[in-house]
């Protein structure tokens, strides 16, 4: 086994760790406006500028919709590029999110995931995010400050590929994961530097049979973002799922190779397996509370119950045949979701994940349980109460197929 | 070459090669056309153009064809400044990291009055205040002309749009067009300048110096859209003459924020018998006609007023304002 490299054990944020995956990855431009709770990463990114410590231009536009399309529009240029944004903030990229995807240009961005407004509110859930299922992002949920910025790292690699060439965010709870100090271990600079590589393009045809790098360039000018009609507007569509599917391949190579740098891996990349094996209940999540749950896990096994946990890292594209893998043994699955698709019977991960399992030999049950909203605690105690409502599922059946965990009715 | 020592000739222009190129869809008699082709031509250098969704938009890039000589980006209608802020960023620390050749690269950024005085007006007061070195081409249509002749908040008082129709009890916008151009200088950056693509020379020369100053350059050109003013095609270029002529759009510049009238409104200023009364502006475009019905000799003294008191506020802050 190749020796692993020497890291550094500093004390970050999650947002902390994200601003300095972004200056060791030789970024070259970062466009950004604050949002709490993203704020930190923008500042702490200020500071390098301010210090010298980047060779990157810094554009603090005046909204998020200008942070996106600058971060296109510089990507689109040849540029490395990295955003970051946070619920009302990527509502507002809304628009250009789809754009950029279209345009197929490969920005990084983080998403502090943070509830939407009405009522204001600046905790963590992922409504922000999950609402944005459909833009045509890769998108990547953390568990803690330490994934933020492997992820981070990760990220460029994966977005940049050839075969992917999309944009891609990565999204860590809003405080829990992006306000709270942990030890991250970080590689040294020329280690991170090596394994994202300089930005490269993928070549393209021209009209005249002549192969030229992918970017605005006046020695071979090139016209992107066009106008397409109804003759080709649906190729441009079937190719980004394309380009989708190509990722997650991508996401896995990617992953093992850090975990050869680091030792450290996120499941298989796409998704985290823990304890599933023998596993006759489980329970799958995105984001931190895979933390919370690991914990309960250990606790119910220590009972002799046979828990497991399922967290998806990836959320689009989705691992349809990870998730099937892992859960089609199960006798019964919790979702838990921690945003709400309004009057659509349950959470998005609850939808997606019952809708893979629908194709299993062995159908288990799937019930959703959705918490959190607003950044409301789910306790240990509260995220056990669902495995012991599984027990009783699978002896008697789904009475309630979704559930409100922690909610006064 | 500056733009001091540079003058162009018809010869010259002719021999420029385009880089906005013929065989795309615009209407005949489309004037936004001819600014582009204008613009284009007085480019110094490499340059990357990008352009808000609009007129000039989907009839120059409708895929898999383009009249783009150059590279070009869209990416949405309120987005053209903050495109131009990120690739002037890119092209600098890519420039000074080894990853672009050029010495270097003009950015030209295109957008139709709504693109620039209403959706688009966030980004471009952003990115002008961050001083982004670009040029901000304005052709001014005076309405939404690509959705079939909306309003815009360049829509001039009294205009009749589809969503300002003159009726029985509205005679058309209500509202007034906004100054954007003054508004631009009083962001405080260097260059900012009125013209008409009548006044060729004195568009290109602009075009030129909001190119070679360094930060942000704003230009606006009023463009006659036959479809939107329901003029005659064949007389729209007369229409960006008998704007000036008449005051209701006289040519300027600012630089550094002084401002002088340019020679075709400097020339009025000096002679002001040479002043065309308005109604020669206005008659034969469809969107004034019912100014001149039996209910609209009211409107049309209103529209000479309006217009003067522009022209006294323009040769004000020109230094030309006749003493008392």
């Amino acid at each position: 086994m190749k020796k692993l490299v020497k890291q550094e054990r500093v004390a970050m944020s999650g947002d902390e760790a994200i601003a300095y995956a972004v200056k060791q990855s030789d970024v070259d431009v970062v466009a950004a406006y604050p949002i709490t709770p993203q704020t930190i990463i923008v500042e702490k990114f200020g500071e390098y500028v301010a210090d010298g410590e980047v060779q990157t231009e810094f554009v603090c536009t005046e909204s998020e919709h200008s942070a996106l399309a600058a971060s296109l529009s510089a990507s689109a240029t040849g540029a490395r590029t990295f955003t970051a944004t946070a619920s009302a903030g990527l509502a507002l990229m809304h628009e250009m999110l789809f754009v950029t995807s279209g345009c197929r240009a490969p920005v990084v961005m983080a998403v502090a995931n943070r509830a939407l407004s009405a009522p204001l509110n600046i905790h963590g859930d992922h409504s922000d995010s999950i609402a944005q299922r459909d833009s045509g992002w890769i998108q990547l949920y953390v568990e803690n400050a330490q994934e933020a910025y492997d992820s981070v790292i990760q990220a460029f690699r994966i977005a940049e590929d050839f075969g992917v060439m999309l944009p891609i965010m990565v999204g860590l709870d809003g405080f829990t994961v992006s306000h709270t100090l942990e030890n991250v271990e970080t590689l040294p600079d020329e280690v991170t530097k090596e394994f994202v590589g300089t930005r490269l393009l993928p070549n393209v045809l021209t009209h005249e049979n002549k192969k030229v790098p992918f970017k605005l360039d006046p020695d071979n000018p090139m016209t992107m973002g066009p106008m397409a009609l109804p003759n080709y507007y649906f190729e441009f569509k079937r190719q980004q799922d394309e380009a989708m599917k190509n990722a997650l391949a991508v996401i896995q190579k990617v992953n093992d190779e850090y975990a050869e740098l680091t030792g450290r891996k996120y499941g298989d990349g796409l998704v985290e397996t823990y304890r599933l094996e023998d596993a006759e209940i489980a329970a799958v999540c995105i984001g931190s509370t895979a933390g919370t749950m690991k914990t309960v896990v250990d606790e119910l096994r220590q009972e002799g119950i046979k828990a497991g946990l399922l967290r998806l890292r990836v959320f689009r594209p989705l691992p349809v045949e990870e998730i099937r893998t892992a859960l089609e043994n199960v006798k019964a699955v919790a979702v838990l979701d921690k945003s709400l698709s309004f009057g659509g019977n349950g959470g998005a991960v609850f939808h997606e994940v019952r809708h893979v399992l629908y194709d299993s030999k062995a159908k288990p049950y799937v019930v959703d349980y959705v918490y959190g909203l607003g950044g409301r605690d789910a306790s240990p105690r509260e995220l056990r109460g669902i495995y012991q409502d599984l027990l009783q599922i699978v002896n008697k059946g789904v009475q309630n197929p979704i559930q409100y965990l922690g909610l006064r009715e | 070459m500056n733009s001091q020592e540079w003058k162009f000739t018809s010869k010259d222009i002719a021999a420029t090669p385009d880089l906005f190129l013929s065989g795309h869809r615009a209407c005949a008699g489309c004037v936004p056309a001819t600014v582009l082709r204008l613009v284009m031509k007085a480019t110094r250098g490499p340059t990357i153009v990008t352009e808000a969704t609009g007129c000039m938009e989907v009839v120059s890039a409708i895929y898999p064809y383009t009249s783009w000589a150059t590279p070009w980006l869209h990416t949405a209608f309120e987005t053209a400044a903050a495109n131009a802020s990120g690739i002037e960023a890119a092209l600098k620390i890519m420039k000074k990291k080894g990853k672009v050749k050029q010495e270097h690269v003009d950015v030209i950024a295109f957008a139709g009055d709504g693109g620039t005085y209403d959706i688009g007006f966030q980004a471009l007061s952003g990115a002008v205040e961050r001083g982004h070195d670009f040029l901000f081409v304005l052709y001014d249509n005076e309405a939404y002309m690509n959705t079939g002749i909306q309003r815009s908040g360049g829509t001039p008082h009294g205009a009749s749009t589809t969503t300002t129709p003159a009726g029985k009890a509205v005679p058309g916008k209500l509202q007034y067009k906004k100054p954007i151009a003054e508004i631009m200088v009083a962001h405080d950056m260097p260059y900012v300048a009125t013209a008409s693509p009548y006044y060729w020379r004195d568009l290109l020369t602009k075009v030129r110096k909001g190119l070679e100053v360094e930060g942000p350059a704003f230009l606006h050109v009023l463009a006659p859209c036959p479809r939107g003013w329901r003029s005659d095609p064949a007389k729209s270029i007369e229409y960006s003459k008998l704007a000036v002529e008449t005051c209701v759009f006289p040519l300027w510049e600012s630089v550094n924020g002084q401002c002088q009238l340019s020679v075709p409104s400097r020339l009025i200023a000096l002679a002001p018998q040479k002043k065309k009364p308005v109604t020669d502006y206005l008659r034969g475009q469809g969107r004034f006609r019912h100014m001149f019905g039996p209910q609209g000799k009211k409107l049309l003294e209103e529209m000479q007023l309006i217009t003067d008191e522009k022209w006294q506020r323009v040769l004000k802050k020109c230094g030309m304002e006749k003493q008392p």
